[in-house]
């Protein structure tokens, strides 16, 4: 079936004025001012302006720049011939929102998937509501909206249908892509319904009807395919860099390696003589803070990819490498665990640690640490533009749209009405994507060429060179237990360069919303907890990893509950839940926890019944407590993270020399309830093997400023071989009328504690620095 | 000039021998379904077939690859392997961003066309050089065995 555009009536074909009931309800809150352009990453990070503060506290979708919309006129159209086309307005990126988000809307509207095709929205909050493809919120943030957005169109071909026949609506529904008149059995597909229902006004969101749970055709019921499948495995789908223009020109930039560091000088006059290479660009220098401006440095704009790396390589450039240069990963570890070693910031004081622990039978302490990871999304960033006639048109793999387009539109000095921001798929985002840097290198060096198209590719070794890191950090960690070994003291020290320093060089604390992963909202049943978080300076640019500071909170949380587990003489898997206490809601604030993962604190508080069925469904599935033979052992680990609860059991076999093989893992989710099931645990096992590669080999590190990592040789990440041989995922059933968790970050954090506490069960031996590298080795 | 039978198809081109053949089939050709990795050999995702050999598109010089018959993952449909391997990755839902998953199935096209039946360690062995950062790992094994199942064991 084809539906050639000039045929297809978009609902709101008629429709130039602005009906107010569609965009009401819209955050246009800025948090931050000043760098009103940031979007989405301003609410992200926790800051509020002091004119923000005299606002009622939004939460969810409301509280995002741009919050959420439900208009059926900005997701929905319908064809003459039927075909529907549904709009995704979030990226892509292996989470399989393109599936999940329309099936949605699909099934409230009673399309038939099979007549649904699926539109990528331009980067348009105003139009289309948050598009940050962040944060583990599209399906929380977006159900009830694309739900209402369904209900809405398929309300008006029910009304349209209803004028037809001359019948009152009540006698007509929607069927499977057709509407029925209930009495006379007489049909109306959607496709001859559609120019008269996009003369219908959008109903109000209060008369809409949803369906009961129960009539759901495809939300919950995991049988469709992924709607992008068949071009994934026939070579047809477009990421970022296999975008292909007239007349397009290719480029590479040489960036300065050491961050903050600028061109002091440059010599291109053997570049150009490379066959291919057309022009050498400068582009300007950005000096920290980082924010998502380019790192400036040299491009060579070429007639190929190739060329252009060939010429990058005959640069002669001299750097200027600033402060940083001193950058040295192994010294700056010593100046953590010094940190780590005195006071800091107090972030959470419940009843009195230093009493409990002076009283405490007996005292333990432990340190974790965990260096700076890169994201090494598969397609590296990449980046086209293209600026005519006053219009620049920017195509590329962003998590973040709308930061591009604003971010473009300042860099060029344009309106972001004048910037179209198209966005492809995402070969691997893990939050490296929402910092469209390669976005505004392609703008500048488009207009170094009269505007021609230019696409940017960042090469391996840049994307590992000049990346946004996941943030080092050494954790502390003291209890006091009493005489069953139970902990009545908790204090826990978490040292780490903030995100906020990428905005904001001063800042030194990491921020409410990390602290929020996975440290300071620890709900354990302990009455003394005290969590410090003495200060940390940053040295390179820091960001957003796939479930960012949950990784080494969770890491050195559940491998110190199993430390005391284990000091106790006690089984891991009953000593955790023992300390995780009753089933009980634990609200945020009693942790001292203002962010809660931007959600309600009412809506979602801190459920340890949910936690703890977790860890047991987890264990049960695994065969906790089965024989197992020589040098083979289970580990567990249990976290909550972006509103989901997560538990992992992880079997490992560590061999006479100390290789490790991964046999099975079990995981038991707990999200709430799920649209796509299949996708939920697709997204269980990659988080299992991320989390596997980060405890196992992953690590960027800093000498003289520079990484030192090039390519997947030296940054290593998990291969089939040494993958699990078998993740079983098993989800939690949940209520749609519940609110929603997170799927596509909270899966990684218990993986490493899970494996390292299951290395210690097999081995006796305790992982407390990451990665685990060649530390069996004997 | 240098003369390529990619697809099925001889074309002459050119560009100077020592430029890798990922990059002519992507930017010279527009055949973008051959995706760009590490540039090393390192990962895998640039994988195509010369002469039924997978090799690594992003080290291999369009001199090497003269008159070699090249096949990329647009044309692996056209071979009952290859179309087997497809609807086995489309039915498991292997894929999560997909980018890696070109050079996967042309892996395992290699595979299944000189071993109609390998067992788990050789599965390992022949796709130890690609990467999948999405850790889809286990549903490639899946889609693999099941391909293998279909296929009936025989060439």
């Amino acid at each position: 079936m084809s539906a050639p555009v000039a045929r297809t009536t978009r609902l709101d074909a008629a429709a130039s004025v602005e009906r107010p009931l569609i965009v009401a309800n819209v955050s246009r809150r800025r948090f931050l001012q000043g760098v009103s352009a940031l979007g989405g990453l301003v609410l992200a990070v926790g800051y509020r302006s002091a004119g923000g503060a005299q606002e009622a506290k939004k939460y969810g979708a409301d509280g995002m720049p741009n919050g959420w919309v439900d208009n059926p006129l900005a997701f929905v159209s319908v064809a003459v011939d039927g075909t529907v086309t549904i709009v995704c307005h979030r990226s892509e990126m292996g989470q399989g929102v393109r599936t999940g988000m329309p099936m949605i809307v699909a099934d409230e509207l009673e399309a038939d998937w099979k007549r649904v095709r699926i539109a990528q929205a331009p980067g348009d909050e105003k139009k289309f509501g948050n598009q940050d493809t962040d944060g583990s919120r599209s399906t929380r943030h977006f159900f009830e909206p694309m739900r209402r957005c369904g209900a809405a169109a398929r309300t008006m071909l029910e009304a349209a249908a209803a004028e037809r026949w001359k019948v009152p609506v009540s006698e007509v529904e929607a069927k499977n892509h057709e509407v029925v008149h209930r009495p006379t059995r007489r049909r109306l597909g959607f496709g001859s319904l559609a120019k008269a229902a996009a003369g219908r006004p959008v109903p109000a969101r209060e008369t809409l009807r949803l369906k009961d749970p129960k009539q759901f055709r495809y939300i919950g019921k995991g049988q469709l395919k992924l709607v992008d499948g068949r071009d994934i495995v026939s070579g047809k789908a477009q990421y970022g860099i296999d975008t292909r223009l007239d007349g397009m020109l290719y480029a590479v930039v040489a960036r300065p390696p050491v961050y903050g560091g600028k061109v002091a000088s440059f010599e291109a006059t053997e570049a150009l003589k490379v066959p291919g290479v057309q022009k050498v660009v400068q582009i300007e220098d950005s000096p920290p803070p980082a924010h998502f401006n380019p790192l400036g440095g040299v491009a060579v704009i070429a007639r190929n990819t190739w060329a252009a790396m060939q010429g990058r390589q005959a640069l002669k450039i001299t750097w200027d490498d600033g402060p940083n240069a001193g950058y040295d990963s192994v010294a700056f570890k010593t100046t953590l665990e010094e940190s780590a070693h005195k006071p800091g910031k107090v972030v959470r004081n419940d009843g009195d640690f230093a009493a409990a622990a002076a009283g405490a039978a007996r005292r333990l302490e432990a340190e974790y640490y965990i260096p700076h990871l890169a994201h090494a999304t598969m397609e590296a960033p990449a980046a086209t533009v293209r600026i005519t006639n006053g219009k620049c048109e920017v195509w590329g793999c962003f998590q973040s749209p709308q930061a591009a387009r604003d971010l473009v539109a300042k860099r060029l000095g344009m309106s972001a009405d004048d910037v179209i921001v198209h966005v492809t798929l995402l070969g691997g985002g893990f939050g490296r994507k929402s910092k469209p840097d390669y976005a505004i290198e392609a703008a500048v060096l488009s207009k170094a060429v009269d505007g021609k198209p230019v696409k940017v590719t960042w090469t391996r070794d840049d994307d590992l060179h000049n990346g946004y890191y996941h943030t080092v950090s050494v954790e502390h960690l003291e209890a006091g237990v009493d005489a069953r070994g139970k902990p009545v003291a908790w204090l826990h020290r978490s040292v780490a360069p903030t995100i906020i320093s990428t905005f904001n060089p001063a800042a030194k604390n990491e921020a409410p919303f990390e602290l929020g992963m996975g440290v300071i909202n620890v709900p354990f049943a302990i009455p003394n907890v005290r969590i410090e978080n003495p200060e940390a300076t940053a040295h390179t640019r820091i960001g957003w990893f796939r479930s960012v500071s949950n990784i080494p909170h969770a890491f050195a949380v559940q491998s110190f509950v199993a430390e005391l587990a284990a000091a106790a003489g006690r089984d891991p898997k009953d000593f955790l839940l023992e300390v995780i206490g009753p089933a009980r809601q634990v609200s945020p604030e009693m942790l001292s926890d203002t962010w809660n993962h931007g959600e309600s604190p009412e809506r979602y508080p801190v459920d340890t019944g949910r936690l703890r069925r977790v860890a047991e469904v987890a264990a049960r599935e695994a065969g906790w407590g089965k024989t197992l033979p020589k040098g083979r052992a289970l580990g567990i680990a249990a976290h909550y993270s972006f509103v989901s609860y997560i538990a992992a059991v992880v079997e490992v076999a560590v061999d006479d020399k100390g290789m490790l093989t991964i046999p099975r893992v079990d995981m038991a989710v707990d999200c709430g309830a799920c649209v796509n099931p299949d996708r939920v645990r697709a997204q269980m096992e990659g988080a299992c093997v991320m989390g596997v590669g980060i405890a196992t080999l992953g690590e960027i590190s800093f000498k003289g400023g520079r990484v030192e990592q090039d390519n997947f040789n030296s940054y290593q990440v998990t291969r089939m071989a040494e993958a699990p041989r078998d993740i079983r995922v098993h989800i939690i059933p949940g209520d749609y009328r519940k609110p929603m968790g997170g799927v596509g970050e909270p899966g990684v954090p218990p993986i490493p504690p899970a494996l390292c506490n299951a290395i210690f069960a097999a081995t006796g031996k305790r992982i407390r620095r990451l990665p685990i590298r060649d530390q069996l080795k004997a | 000039m240098i003369p390529l039978e990619i697809n099925g198809k001889r074309q002459n081109i050119d560009l100077p021998g020592e430029t890798p053949l990922l990059w002519t089939l992507r930017d010279e050709l527009g055949l973008t379904g051959t995706k760009f990795g590490c540039g090393m050999a390192l990962c895998g995702a640039c994988t195509v077939h010369l002469d039924g050999q997978a090799v690594r598109s992003c080290v291999t010089p369009i001199s090497t690859a003269a008159n070699k018959k090249v096949v990329t993952i647009e044309a692996i449909g056209n071979a009952p392997v290859g179309k087997t391997l497809q609807a086995a990755w489309v039915d498991l839902g292997v894929p999560q961003c997909g980018y890696c998953q070109a050079g996967q199935i042309m892996s395992a096209a290699a595979l299944l066309a000189h071993n109609a039946k390998p067992t788990d360690a050789q599965i390992d062995e022949a796709m130890s050089g690609n990467i999948c950062r999405c850790g889809t790992y286990t549903r490639i094994r899946a889609a693999i065995k099941q391909a293998v199942a279909k296929r009936g064991g025989t060439q």
